[in-house]
């Protein structure tokens, strides 16, 4: 090699590595664009999914998680055994556990967080899920022992839900402000109304996180997140809030659009209770009349998948019914004429969420094709939240007591005044809503609910299937609600953003294996 | 003067009061409860319950209400529902957004409205005149947000001067925070300066025609001096009244600009205290700016004796 040939290699060499040399200095930070702003942080003592969507599997973990597949892995539990009745879990933790506060976190720590999920005057949005719990015991620091009053087959999953994960009695009460858990990133600052920061915890027991740091920012309006999107303000909306825009997204080379399934099954919710809808014919002739095709193209820009039952269609046990509700407005018409309902008025209650109204409108006019006249009420989601729709109208209490929850006693069955609504119901796992009797739905059949019972106790994968299926058939014949479609999650984010949850198995915005390709 | 000022506080203080009962009691009867909101499609009605005497829901509202103002009178605003921070800690965060914007586009609006204002009213008629007259009907027209996304388009998509929104806090360095303030009080100024210039030039040509200005023009005055010594101070008050009115509009009004700019202001929290029925928020909140308004209204009252010495004679 001469000595002008080595100057050359040597050069090109040096070319190269200015080339490359900003190109190596990585990002390590990222902004995230969520839509609604969580209250607080503390994911035991609040059901908005806003909550789940920063702190889920980023600050809080449980002794179980929910994965990007949806499937149940062990988190802090690093296994555990069942016993033969299915009544007694034992869970081995991990060794090494810290919160971020620098505490160790060990079996005392189970104990007192899933205690408190049941203690007096809990404000735990899913106790139900964990009534089943009898009692918890500390069988040496690493060891836990929970035992059920009766077994439950979904136990295992249930603990992996936002609201079951482990806290320290030290924190408890101020995690709604300042979150301390033992995940790989902690709490950094929180900016009411614009921004939350999370950094990654170096003490932490598992797979560090490639991320040093990660801003969730909100913005709520469509256009603006748009324009935050090509501004680069925000690299990724895990959940874009103007589907309209998407196909731009699509065909401009510095974006990436993820569409995957979420667990929001998507109903028209009939209050069963209620005449006409009380006659299943009349239900039924409800679901013949609407083409769901129809409103996912209306409303949601063609991202949506149709279901004929409350089971997402990606989950291996989800039966396709929608045969039992196809398009036919022809024998909705014959229906109604059978049921000598031809002539009725039903009110059609919307909140405000874009599928509900923009779908809303859709099927109103649907209906009203096949001689259904339908009126259209727009409210607000506390408004949907109340006694309006959602919740039954409180008894009367004692003089001076105050009203009453319809559900404590029986003395005044829980009433809904509502017709019809659409909503979608997006935590994972949950067909189990139609067991329950103060619901809004006002379902009331033994034969599911014994469906249910028996699943609920039943822990052996198949058996457990097929109670699942029959489940499903069995409200997509009852025709309980109109089973319209099932979210769809579309993810914009910048091209070279990796790891982000395609599916959202559950509410959340898991970043711990999300980096920068370059 | 003092009898002048005497009234006027007897008048805010009888308006902060009949504000106080409306604002408790028109929330009162607002559908929707807060826990059942906060707890979302799965919870029990047993966890609802929890939830409502945890807040402190329960109990006759009267009680409610005097407990509550008791509390303003000293201060304390309460613990939000939904962040379960105090009040006052929310409100002052936001005020450190909306306040500065809310002073940005005033000085934004009076540095053009003033200028154009005057020259519109001094060469009336002439193509000048014209020209602001046109573009200042446009400037009302035309509606603020939509203003403000063509500013985002422009400048932060395709020049990428600036962000398109957020604000990243004043512990982040004065300019980098005005900086963030500056689209959005653009936004902001430009309907309020057209408001302004319109009502500038009409008051002004109003004044130039009396006859004090005669009189000094016939005194040997130009044109200009008279305008400057006579007229413009005269012109004032109407002028001084809108710009009041306008303040406190940006203070609480610009909600739409803070949702196209996703600023954390004051008007994005009290909309979304509302949609979240943090009733404790929203009541507080609307106090503080029914307060706020009534300050400048007050204030506002002050200068027009300033400029006009005949109201500080008592009447």
């Amino acid at each position: 090699m001469t000595g002008r040939t080595i100057r050359i290699a040597a050069m090109s060499g040096l070319a190269l590595a200015l080339a490359l040399g900003p190109a190596m200095a990585q990002r390590t930070d990222v902004n995230i664009g969520l839509v609604l702003e969580p209250p607080s942080l503390d994911p035991t003592a609040e059901a908005a999914a806003a909550v789940d969507e920063v702190v889920y599997a980023n600050i809080f973990e449980g002794l179980t998680q929910i994965a990007s597949d949806g499937s149940v892995v062990p988190a802090l539990a690093e296994s555990w055994d069942i016993s033969e009745d299915g009544l007694t879990y034992t869970f081995h933790l991990h060794d090494g556990v810290t919160f971020h506060d620098g505490s160790t976190m060990d079996a005392e720590d189970v104990k007192f967080s899933l205690d408190r999920i049941n203690a007096e005057g809990s404000l735990n949005a899913q106790k139900g899920l964990y009534a089943d719990i009898a009692s918890v015991e500390v069988v040496d620091p690493l060891t836990v022992e929970v035992t059920l009053s009766k077994p439950n087959g979904n136990m295992i999953y249930n603990l992996g839900w936002g609201d079951a994960v482990i806290v320290a009695p030290e924190t408890a009460d101020t995690n709604a402000t300042d979150p301390v858990g033992t995940g790989p990133f902690e709490f950094v600052e929180r900016r009411p109304g614009d921004s939350i920061e999370i950094g990654r915890y170096d003490g932490y027991w598992g797979e560090p996180a490639k991320l040093e740091s990660a801003t969730f920012r909100y913005i709520s309006d469509p256009t603006a997140a748009m324009a935050a999107l090509q501004a680069g303000d925000i690299d990724a909306f895990p959940n874009f809030p103007a589907p309209e825009t998407v196909s731009m997204l699509e065909n401009d080379p510095r974006f990436k659009v993820i569409v995957g399934a979420t667990e929001g099954e998507t109903i028209l919710t009939m209050n069963n209770s209620k005449p006409p809808l009380d006659d299943v014919r009349v239900r039924e002739a409800i679901a013949h009349a609407i083409n769901r095709q129809d409103v996912i193209d209306g409303a949601m820009f063609g991202y949506g998948v149709p279901i004929g039952t409350f089971w997402p269609p990606t989950h291996p046990d989800y039966v396709d019914l929608t045969d039992l509700s196809a398009y036919d407005p022809e024998k909705s018409r014959e229906l109604l004429a059978e049921a000598g309902a031809e002539d009725i008025s039903l009110t059609l209650h919307l909140p405000p969420a874009p599928y509900a109204r923009r779908g809303g409108e859709i099927i109103a006019e649907e209906l009203r094709a096949v001689g259904i006249d339908v009126e259209v009420i727009n409210v607000e989601w506390a408004q949907w939240l109340s006694p309006e729709v959602f919740f039954p109208a409180p008894c009367p209490g004692a003089e001076g007591e105050g009203d009453a929850p319809p559900s404590y006693d029986g003395s005044c069955p829980a009433e809904f005044s509502y017709d019809l609504t659409i909503v979608s119901h997006t935590e994972p796992n949950d067909i189990g809503l139609f067991a329950r009797d103060d619901y809004y739905h006002a379902y009331d059949n033994d034969a599911f609910t014994a469906i249910y019972e028996e699943l609920s106790v039943t822990s052996d994968p198949e058996k457990r299937s097929e109670l699942l299926k029959q489940a499903q058939r069995q409200i997509a014949e009852d025709y309980v609600v109109g089973f319209l479609f099932e979210l769809a999650k579309v993810g914009v984010m910048d091209a070279k953003l990796e790891g982000m949850w395609e599916n959202a198995p559950t509410q959340a915005t898991d970043l711990t294996d999300v980096y920068w390709s370059e | 003067m003092s009898v002048y000022l005497a009234r006027r506080f007897v008048s805010l203080t009888l308006s902060l009061i009949v504000a106080s009962f409306v604002v408790f009691f028109l929330l009162e009867i607002v559908p929707g409860d807060p826990a059942s909101f906060m707890l979302g499609l799965n919870a029990t009605p047993e966890a609802a319950a929890n939830l409502r005497q945890a807040l402190g829901l329960e109990g006759p509202p009267i009680e409610r209400y005097f407990v509550w103002v008791l509390g303003l009178l000293q201060g304390e605003f309460g613990i939000s529902y939904a962040y379960k921070v105090p009040v006052a800690d929310l409100v002052a965060d936001r005020l450190w957004v909306s306040l500065p914007l809310a002073i940005y586009a005033l000085t934004l609006s009076t540095l053009i409205a003033f200028p154009v204002g005057i020259i519109a009213a001094a060469k009336r008629n002439s193509p000048a005149d014209l020209g602001i007259m046109g573009a200042t009907q446009l400037g009302v027209a035309v509606p603020n947000f939509w203003f403000a996304m063509l500013l985002v388009l422009f400048f932060a998509v395709t020049l990428r001067w600036f962000s398109a929104g957020g604000f990243p806090g004043w512990d982040e360095g004065f300019w980098i925070s005005m900086k963030a303030l500056t689209l959005p009080a653009i936004a902001l100024a430009l309907p309020q300066a057209s408001i302004l210039a319109r009502v500038m030039r009409s008051s002004l040509l109003d004044t130039l025609s009396e006859d004090y200005v005669r009189s000094a023009r016939a005194k040997g005055l130009s044109r200009r001096q008279a305008l400057w010594r006579h007229a413009l101070r005269n012109a004032l008050i109407p002028v001084l009244t809108i710009i009041g009115l306008q303040f406190s509009f940006l203070l609480a009004g610009a909600i739409i600009i803070e949702n196209v700019f996703f600023l954390p202001g004051l008007g994005r929290l009290v909309f979304q205290a509302i949609t979240s029925r943090d009733l404790i928020v929203v009541k507080s909140v609307v106090m503080i700016l029914v307060f706020a308004v009534i300050l400048v209204t007050f204030i506002v009252d002050i200068t027009y004796a300033i400029a006009d010495p005949r109201l500080r004679r008592a009447r």
